[in-house]
């Protein structure tokens, strides 16, 4: 039975990642789950310098997910390389290093920072973060910023880069184009959703920042669609996610079209989901008598 | 820190809307420490999928046990869960109180409310009993008063409306301790949990008398394991402050190193 897939020169043992954000710097989780029975370790966005991240309260739960404003705290590339590369690099796994900037110069600075590490599997570029003023979701959202993005860390690096690609457009299906024309080797879909909550006794927000970003189970079913929608219109790998809590949910994203998928806001509350994941496939694979995982991808009859 | 689906030994009422459920955890209760907090799973809610962060009460034998105050959906429904249910922990978790050493300071507990969940085991582990000063609103704020005094603790009791002990703030007592003549021969240390402005004042009086202060900080969490950042708070690093974690470097801080001003 073959589990492995391949998301542009990257090999992923089996097609179960994390998504950025809901892992920390995979150190965090380690004495709970065995991070190499995963098929990558996508850690938290980094930009160049440290970032302090937004005012307080930060999360809020909703029915069936969360929102998060938490503004990309993190320690800059520096930082990460000093505290959190030293473990990483022990894993028989691949880490993708998720990145952002605030100009197009500062992606592609960012970008060359990871060669020549060694080791680095893939670098996931984050155009699509809502919770900060600059950067983030404004070039995710902008079919020409899109796509200089991507070609300035194309040129900055020789590693697989994926496009983590922002819900909120009316059609995603150019988004997808524009960074696989760009020189993307696969696509993340898909972010957060920006949205908001409100304690009616204050009348305040529920999020210091005011509106956050929608995770969790809640948006499933429109991150499935973006995903089939992507698929149609590129010929790159894409790494499913939104609300999967178990293999179900991650088939579903398989057949949609996805090659490998991530599991989010589920680590929060059970850390077992991914490794959970990847045995349901298998399961599954046996059940149905799919011998290549990837033959469940795009699968779907619509 | 260990993932484990647990029994529920007994779920059952304090007084008024608290409540004290008691775990099945033989190698979880092994590694607590004071002042840890344990992160549950609620299986009764559905749509509500966040665990919630309790302070570790006490551990006897293979138990440990939580004391809660139903204040939402989740500890609501957790009320309602009976013996031999099961719940989902993780725990032991975060950085707790330091036990005094024997021959140190004298421990000065202050907690206000369910915040007497949190000096349960820290009173039982410090080697000198000290005085426990306990403040609620109302009587039924009082929680396990008898408890403390029979771990040889000095209890002193103070609620707002003065049902129980003496009418005032936890402040009070502890503010007359510190300014008694002979305190100035004794050496204290401050350790406190409860709401976050008696934890300030906490922190005034401990920069005022020059004391120490160990405080357990209740902030919104999500993962408890240090990932999501949702739990920080501003931590003075030299000139200037970071977030920190509350459930990874906290719950327990030393009180000069937070409430920190923080311009915008």
């Amino acid at each position: 039975m073959n589990l492995s897939v391949k998301i542009g020169k990257l090999t992923m043992q089996n097609p179960v990642t994390v998504a950025s954000g809901t892992f920390g710097y995979g150190e965090e989780y380690s004495r709970l789950i065995d991070l190499n029975q995963l098929g990558a370790v996508t850690v938290k966005g980094i930009r160049l310098n440290p970032v302090r991240g937004n005012s307080t309260p930060r999360t809020t739960e909703v029915a069936s997910g969360m929102l998060n404003a938490i503004g990309l705290q993190g320690p800059g590339v520096d930082g990460f390389i000093k505290k959190y590369w030293p473990f990483l690099k022990t894993l028989k796994v691949p880490a993708i290093i998720n990145i952002w900037g605030t100009t197009v110069e500062e992606y592609a600075e960012v970008a060359g920072r990871f060669d020549a590490l060694g080791g680095v599997g893939a670098l996931e570029l984050n155009v699509s973060c809502p919770n900060i003023k600059e950067g983030g979701a404004q070039f995710g959202t902008d079919l020409k910023l899109l796509a200089q993005v991507v070609a300035a860390c194309r040129k900055a690096t020789k590693l697989p880069l994926i496009t983590k690609m922002s819900p909120n457009v009316v059609s995603i299906a150019p988004f997808a184009r524009a960074a696989e024309d760009a020189g993307s080797d696969a696509l993340a879909i898909t972010n957060s959703y920006p949205a908001m909550a409100i304690d009616i006794e204050t009348r305040k927000s529920k999020l210091a920042n005011v509106t956050g970003g929608l995770t969790g189970p809640a948006i499933k079913p429109i991150a499935i669609k973006l995903v089939w929608e992507a698929a149609k219109a590129v010929k790159i790998p894409i790494i499913g996610m939104g609300g999967i809590q178990n293999a179900e949910d991650a088939i579903e994203f398989l057949m949609a079209g996805a090659t490998a998928v991530a599991v989010g806001t589920a680590n929060f509350y059970e850390p077992q989901t991914p490794l959970q994941v990847v045995a349901g496939i298998r399961d599954f694979m046996a059940l149905e008598k799919i011998s290549d995982v990837r033959e469940i991808t795009g699968s779907v009859q619509a | 820190m260990l993932e484990q689906t647990v029994q529920i030994v007994s779920n059952e009422r304090d007084t008024d809307s608290y409540f004290r459920l008691v775990l099945s955890a033989p190698q979880i209760a092994l590694l607590i420490q004071p002042g840890q907090f344990a992160h549950v799973r609620i299986p009764p809610l559905k749509d509500a999928l966040l665990r919630r962060p309790f302070s570790i009460f006490q551990v006897a034998d293979d138990t440990f046990s939580i004391l809660y105050k139903t204040v939402g959906k989740g500890t609501n429904a957790l009320s309602r869960m009976c013996a031999g249910e099961e719940v989902s922990v993780i725990a032991p978790l975060g950085h707790g109180f330091t036990v005094p050493k024997v021959g140190g300071e004298i421990p000065l507990l202050v907690a206000g409310g369910y915040g007497m969940a949190a000096m349960y085991l820290l009173a039982q582990r410090s080697p000198q009993k000290g005085i426990v000063f306990v403040g609620g609103r109302r009587r039924v704020d009082i929680l396990c008063e008898k408890e403390f005094a029979a771990l040889g603790c000095d209890v002193r009791v103070t609620t707002e409306d003065g049902s129980h002990g003496d009418k005032g703030l936890v402040t009070q007592p502890l503010l007359a301790t510190l300014r008694t003549p002979h305190s100035a021969l004794r050496t204290f240390k401050l350790f406190a949990c409860g709401p976050t402005g008696m934890l300030k004042a906490i922190g005034k009086i401990a920069e005022d008398f020059k004391v120490q202060a160990e405080l357990s900080m209740d902030e919104h969490m999500c993962c408890g394991v240090g990932v999501c950042l949702t739990c920080v708070i501003p931590v003075k690093i030299g000139d200037g402050w970071e977030y920190q974690r509350t459930c990874t470097e906290g719950p327990v801080f030393d009180s000069r190193d937070i409430f920190v001003e923080t311009a915008k």
